[in-house]
């Protein structure tokens, strides 16, 4: 009961926060000064024409190399820790996968995996980009995963693809660092024309990269969950 | 004002589907409501003007991680009985 009392006072006292920072908020009119410099000058000096990959790529390449560090970190612990117990593979249990689900993926899952590559080569042009292109390519898999439990997919493959592309990608903005202005800098390559396929420098290059990474590690985690079930 | 009701409307089904998440003794009941509570997450963030964001939620929160809360209830399921 005094429990109860506490929660219910610890909501009343969030809610009187909370409706005091919405009574006082009022909308920003202008941008900020690193942001107005970013809105003004991101076309002119990155050359994509989304600008969240410009300042995701290019202005802030950095804090993209912890995520895909953490990523590649998660991955690696969920590996360490579910290969340990990986023994009775060969003969566990396959639950029926209804027809529907099967045809269904068969028809869905190229599909899928050629959105999500278009997501991120297309990343400098529309909204997307190497993350959520990645996502894109690792579900396609895992509902393959789930429809065709026979179908093998080779794990080292995957983590070759992974540590081929995740150094590509560091190789990329050290180069940034010889060959231009700063680490991960796209202007190592010409700007080209604003808007088409091939512009923005390197951007297409690093999201490729990016995205082959996201999208083999997701897997992964995926593939040794798989390959630990007893019946799947 | 359109835009506004409609993000209400999502904003109270996500509440009541977490809700449901956090009350529901069904363990598989619970993590497909977690998934859909990422599912129209995803749909507000595409109402408020961030489609990058949309689309990462979509892949992974409804997606990717219903799907490994799936196989880790599968394998806790076998070691407990």
């Amino acid at each position: 009961m005094v429990k109860k009392g506490f929660i219910l006072l610890i909501l009343a006292a969030m809610a009187v926060i909370i409706v005091g920072a919405f009574a006082g908020f009022t909308g920003n009119t202008d941008l900020g000064y690193v942001a107005n410099h970013y809105a003004s000058n991101g076309a002119s000096e990155v050359g994509s024409a989304n600008l969240v990959t410009a300042v995701v790529v290019t202005y802030r390449g950095l804090d993209t190399l912890g995520e895909v560090t953490i990523l590649f970190l998660s991955a690696a612990i969920v590996g360490f820790f579910l290969k340990v117990e990986n023994t009775d593979n060969k003969d566990r249990k396959l639950k029926y996968v209804s027809e529907i689900l099967n045809t269904a993926s068969q028809v869905l899952v190229p599909i899928i995996i050629l959105f999500g590559v278009y997501v991120f080569i297309n990343g400098h042009l529309s909204p997307g980009g190497g993350f959520q292109g990645g996502a894109i390519l690792a579900s396609g898999f895992v509902l393959m995963f789930i429809a065709q439990p026979k179908k093998e997919i080779s794990h080292k493959m995957v983590t070759i693809l992974e540590s081929i592309s995740g150094v590509s990608f560091v190789l990329l903005g050290v180069a940034g660092i010889i060959f231009a202005s700063g680490f991960l800098d796209n202007t190592i390559l010409s700007l080209g024309k604003f808007g088409t396929l091939f512009s923005a420098g390197a951007i297409p290059i690093i999201y490729i990269f990016v995205g082959l990474k996201v999208g083999s590690e997701l897997t992964s985690i995926a593939l040794s969950l798989k390959e630990n079930q007893n019946e799947a | 004002m359109l835009q506004i009701i409609l993000a209400i409307f999502l904003g109270i089904i996500m509440l009541i589907l977490a809700v449901i998440a956090v009350q529901n003794k069904n363990v598989v009941v619970a993590i497909i409501a977690a998934g859909a509570v990422s599912l129209f997450a995803s749909v507000l963030y595409l109402l408020l003007a961030a489609p990058d964001v949309a689309m990462t939620e979509a892949a992974i929160g409804s997606g990717l991680s219903t799907i490994i809360f799936f196989y880790v209830l599968n394998k806790i399921k076998r070691q407990n009985g």
